[in-house]
């Protein structure tokens, strides 16, 4: 086993060698494509108010349920992968990185049946965001309740 | 002696690679090989249900190939030496299970390929086989799916990823003449300088390489220019040249005769990132590229370095670093059997 000074020693003398990731580059084109996902968003939320009769608020939800069944499809037909591999954090942060994570999840594991393969593992790598997100809101709850209550 | 030095074996007795058979998925076939190998898909599935028996077919397809080609039966090899990349080696169990050959699995990761060869031609100059198949297969869906993420899933990968070979490479090994000869075998320790990142084993496997290249030299005492071809498995674009800067840095050149598999498989404008890994990118650019290469004539002694991490994802998320091996196996031209 290599002692730590030689595992430094190697780290220090691939760097040169080793491509650097365009940091700003996939900034861009996660800004971009983030960026198009949401404006996407705000054009069927803006079809649902006018065709529909939905108020800004009311539209959220059939709004993000269209944008999630986009791209389940998407992640189905083997698109949103590639999306994901060009747009980074772009396609992954929206509601629809969401919905790529828990469909592709259920595809990869629909050869060990419906129970212990689609639904033990659906959501394998969404489950994180879920734990954190329930957390998260009750932890920011209570301090909301604190702040309204004793202060 | 057969044992030359600490880790290498010298085949007393003339060993031969009789035949080799092999057999990719649709990427490999587009690529600069594409007309090598032996058996094609034109689709990822391989015609099957699932990735799991997409990958076992195409195991089967390289062994059946192998036999074809030397008009053998299952019935007439001793031992079956298998492996491939999924937990328990599923695609050599199943396989074995399929044609009867007594089998021993093997696993060194993507060093599988030399690992197997180097044995088998092991039990055959020790006279405990008459005829040993060596085969490996991997496939990139399965891959994907026991080592990283879903296939589908859209999460972005470095660009000093590599990107796993679908295909099997099978090799028929025995004392029966033909036109290439095994004549050595090195076998690699196992090295870790420290690298946790599994989107970077070009890096944490040149180490390895260098390891095994350099104790093979000395062991056989040979220059490095001794070989027509040093290949490595699947150091990609940013493995071989560290593996080149290490063995400098001992006073070996490799750069005039050194190419890596992973460079070898594919086009640079296909969708690879650093390049192949995986047992079958070795496995069949040795058995169906370099073996030709040699009956040919274009190369006459080549020293084939399979290397290998060892990855577990339980270990990588236990922060531990990923250990590396390579093995070496050196192939040789015998002009009417000589």
């Amino acid at each position: 086993m290599a002692t730590k000074e030689e595992q430094q020693a190697y780290a220090e003398k691939i760097k040169p060698i080793q491509p650097k990731p365009p940091y700003f580059i996939n900034c861009l084109k996660a800004f971009l494509i983030g960026g198009l996902i949401c404006l996407i968003g705000e054009a069927v939320q803006k079809f649902y108010m006018t065709y529909f009769n939905f108020s800004a608020e009311t539209a959220g939800n059939p709004t993000v349920a269209t944008l999630i069944l986009v791209a389940a499809l998407l992640t189905g037909l083997g698109v949103y992968d590639k999306i994901g591999q060009f747009a980074g954090a772009g396609s992954v942060v929206p509601v629809t990185g969401f919905a790529n994570a828990v469909t592709s999840a259920a595809l990869e594991h629909k050869s060990e049946g419906l129970v212990l393969g689609v639904a033990t593992n659906l959501f394998k790598l969404a489950g994180a965001v879920i734990v954190f997100g329930a957390v998260s809101a009750y932890i920011f709850g209570m301090i909301r309740y604190l702040f309204q209550h004793l202060m | 002696m057969n044992l030359q030095g600490r880790q290498t074996w010298k085949f007393t007795n003339s060993i031969y690679l009789n035949a080799a058979g092999t057999s990719v998925g649709p990427l490999e076939s587009e690529g600069p090989l594409g007309s090598f190998f032996d058996k094609t898909y034109s689709d990822l599935h391989c015609n099957q249900k699932n990735w799991e028996l997409a990958e076992r077919q195409l195991m089967e397809d390289a062994i059946d190939v192998c036999l074809k080609k030397t008009k053998l039966q299952p019935e007439d090899i001793n031992f079956l030496l298998a492996g491939d990349l999924l937990n328990q080696i599923v695609s050599a169990n199943y396989t074995a299970r399929g044609n009867g050959i007594p089998y021993l699995g093997v696993f060194g990761a993507c060093s599988t390929s030399m690992e197997s060869l180097a044995l088998g031609a092991l039990l055959v100059d020790g006279g405990y086989a008459n005829r040993v198949i060596a085969a490996v297969s991997s496939h990139n869906a399965t891959a994907e799916r026991q080592f990283r993420y879903p296939t589908e899933y859209g999460g972005q990968k470095p660009d000093t990823a590599t990107f796993t070979v679908t295909g099997a490479g099978a090799a028929l090994v025995s004392k029966e003449v033909s036109d290439i000869k095994i004549t050595s075998a090195t076998i690699g320790k196992v090295v870790d300088l420290g690298i946790k990142d599994p989107f970077d084993m070009g890096s944490a496997m040149a180490p390895a390489a260098a390891d095994t290249i350099a104790a093979h030299l000395k062991e056989m005492n040979v220059a490095a220019d001794e070989y027509d071809l040093i290949a490595t498995g699947d150091l990609s674009g940013v493995g071989a040249p560290i593996v080149k800067m290490l063995l400098k840095e001992q006073g070996i050149d490799i750069s005039d005769n050194h190419r890596d598999c992973g460079l070898m498989i594919y086009r640079p404008d296909q969708p690879v990132f650093a390049g192949g890994s995986g047992c079958a990118c070795s496995a069949v650019v040795t058995y169906g590229y370099i073996l030709d290469e040699i009956r040919k004539g274009n190369l006459n002694k080549v020293l084939m370095v399979a290397t290998g991490a060892l990855l577990s994802p339980v270990m990588v998320q236990q922060k531990e670093s990923i250990p590396t091996v390579a093995h070496g196996v050196v192939l040789e031209r015998a002009e009417g059997g000589n």
